[in-house]
């Protein structure tokens, strides 16, 4: 490492080319796709911090609180931030995660099925429903915006009119009394670091209940899936081969290809990726809820894209980065809990939400041409 | 083993009814640049696309080594040591040029499930090859889209080499350049067959052409219309045969009808 950069060094000062401008560490961070998502997140926290800091918002169990929304909705926004970055859309997400919170409620409750083969029962329908419309935009050369569209749909009905076929409702509770001894539902039902709580409760650190437990008993397990995938999702994207063919199926469908990337390949299984983030979304919810519900992730595709935008996507492909739509993520949930602690109303959410987006847009779009300038 | 490294016997290409290509045939020393030449509409990229083992041509046949090759795909073609670089350079712009350079063929570290993509190596090896060119890349993570047109062909042709290539084939590498670049691209190219590949350079434009091929072919409607040394042939008659210049004299002829008419 030291030995390529000193000869790399040393290139630089036998001075080949003597147009050459010597670039500031303000350029090399400005062509990092995260910079806007990084110095939103910091104006938002000086934000509350200034107009809610003596509110409870910053306490452990205000922090969880906004810290859980933000985990969620990063869950799908880091799925929905590496396809794009391949590429294509799924306006799927949101039907997604209402489909496999019945494919885990109705199995378990209506069935008789012990809770972890529900839950397996889920992750491969969505590896299923990943694959379909992967397989669809591959090859039929359509737009996936068009087919995820249709799958929103089918999901969406789908969800409802089984549900309603064979419960009868839109609901389904029922399911907390279930996770107790399941192998695997704890975990998407635990929260961690529960000693660090009660501990930092006895030492009277953090608010207490009127019994003495702490406020806040741990860590929710959204935030612990946020954090493995946002180092997971990074790791591939910069540290791995498959990385970088997401990357160049993005930037350059037919360049790739004529280099040897598999590019369908790479496109297919960026869908079940985020299917399979939808069901884990799908999961936690469900489980936390005990209930699932037929219109549990509306428009939450939305959001996902809107994190990701706002991370430094750039909605042609080929750029940006899942550390980018983790912070989005963390803006948007941030801003939503947040707003509660505020005089303002909070019906002014989506609209904050809006432009929050169509800043980050014509940002990006002025660091791409940054990027891509040409001598 | 003759003294060939390729050659490419009666090649014929339908698509249909349409003859896109007829008994073309071409032969390549090591070393040598044969330039073929060709308007638009000459059957130029039906070719490329032959060689590159996109299509597969329906009758003739390859010789590679003294030995008979069939392509079942552009990978068979790149295996055995043909690279193609086309037009469109097969580069990302948004990416840097490291990760261009190894676009497809990254190389990894690690044990197997843990792979990584060795982003150092590949950094050392994309600058040390970017630097023998003579483009000194200050950084390797800088994304293409900040390098020359020129620059940018230096490296696709340069990857082509790095992996193995012992015949380049290259479609209109100086089209969409000016001059300067076009000459930089022209002398990396020369180079590289001094190197002892053999260079299949893909052109319309004779004068880009001319300075650097050994030999010449001239494709026309699908046909070859032979293949001509250096020595034995004029620049002005290369120019003429690729139906340029027949239209071009004709073009003259006109514009002087029309200039009789005007001043009558």
């Amino acid at each position: 490492m030291s030995v390529k950069s000193e000869s790399i060094q040393s290139k630089k000062d036998s001075g080949q080319d003597e147009r050459l401008k010597k670039i500031s560490p303000f350029r090399v961070l400005l062509n990092r796709p995260e910079l806007g998502a990084l110095g939103g997140s910091i104006l938002v926290f000086i934000f509350f911090g200034i107009v809610a800091g003596d509110t409870g918002m910053f306490s452990a169990y205000g922090t969880l609180n906004f810290l859980d929304v933000s985990a969620n909705l990063g869950i799908i926004a880091i799925a929905a931030a590496m396809l794009m970055i391949g590429g294509e859309f799924d306006l799927s997400i949101g039907s997604m995660i209402g489909f496999a919170g019945i494919c885990i409620a109705i199995p378990a409750i209506y069935w008789g099925w012990p809770l972890w083969t529900s839950i397996i029962f889920a992750f491969a329908m969505a590896v299923l429903i990943g694959y379909f419309n992967g397989i669809m935009v591959v090859k039929t050369g359509l737009p996936s915006f068009i087919v995820t569209l249709a799958m929103l749909f089918i999901l969406r009905g789908a969800t409802l009119a089984i549900t309603r076929l064979i419960t009868g409702r839109t609901q389904v509770p029922g399911l907390r009394v279930l996770i107790e001894d399941d192998p695997i539902a704890w975990l998407f039902a635990t929260d961690t670091f529960q000693w660090l709580f009660t501990w930092l409760g006895s030492m009277k650190l953090i608010a207490l209940r009127t019994d003495g437990t702490p406020l806040a008993t741990g860590i929710p397990p959204s935030v612990i899936w946020f954090i493995a995938l946002t180092l997971f999702a990074t790791w591939i994207l910069m540290k791995t081969r498959y990385g970088n063919w997401i990357f160049a199926s993005g930037g350059d469908k037919v360049g790739a290809t004529n280099v040897g990337v598999p590019v369908g390949r790479v496109k297919i299984s960026l869908f079940i990726g985020t299917a399979v983030a939808s069901t884990i979304f799908a999961c936690i919810q469900v489980l936390d809820a005990g209930s699932a519900d037929t219109m549990r992730g509306t428009l939450k595709e939305l959001e996902a894209i809107a994190a990701a935008v706002v991370g430094g996507c750039l909605l042609t492909g080929g750029y940006g980065s899942a550390i980018g739509a983790a912070l989005g993520a963390i803006i948007f949930g941030t801003v939503s809990m947040g707003i509660f602690y505020t005089d303002v109303d909070t019906d002014w959410f989506k609209v904050f939400l809006g432009a929050m987006m169509l800043i980050a847009v014509v940002f990006n779009n002025y660091i791409r041409k940054k990027v891509t300038e040409t001598k | 083993m003759s003294e060939y490294l390729v050659q490419f016997n009666n090649i014929s290409k339908f698509f249909g009814k349409v003859i896109a290509l007829k008994d073309v045939t071409m032969k390549l020393k090591k070393g040598e640049i044969m330039c073929l030449l060709g308007d638009n509409g000459a059957g130029k990229s039906t070719l490329i696309k032959t060689l590159a083992g996109v299509h597969k041509p329906d009758e003739g046949e390859i010789i590679f080594e003294d030995q008979k090759i069939v392509f079942d795909s552009p990978r068979d073609a790149l295996d055995i040591g043909i690279g193609t670089v086309y037009q469109d350079l097969a580069l990302v712009s948004l990416m840097s040029v490291t990760r261009n350079f190894f676009m497809g063929r990254e190389p990894q570290k690690g044990l197997p499930f843990f792979r990584t993509f060795d982003i150092e190596k590949a950094n050392t090896i994309a600058a040390e090859r970017m630097g023998q060119i003579g483009i000194d890349v200050r950084d390797p993570s800088q994304a293409v889209g900040t390098m020359s047109g020129g620059e940018r062909q230096c490296l696709a042709i340069s990857r082509a080499i790095y992996f193995g290539a012992k015949v380049l084939v290259l479609d209109e590498p100086t089209s969409a350049l000016g001059v300067h670049q076009a000459s930089m691209v022209l002398k990396y190219i020369v180079k590289a067959a001094s190197q002892g590949l053999a260079v299949i350079l893909i052109t319309h434009n004779v004068h880009h052409a001319y300075p650097v091929g050994n030999s010449f072919t001239v494709l026309n409607r699908g046909k070859s219309m032979g293949t001509f040394q250096k020595k034995d042939i004029s620049r002005e008659k290369l120019l003429s045969m690729m139906a340029g210049g027949e239209e071009l004299d004709k073009l003259e002829v006109e514009l002087k009808e029309m200039d009789r008419i005007e001043n009558n």
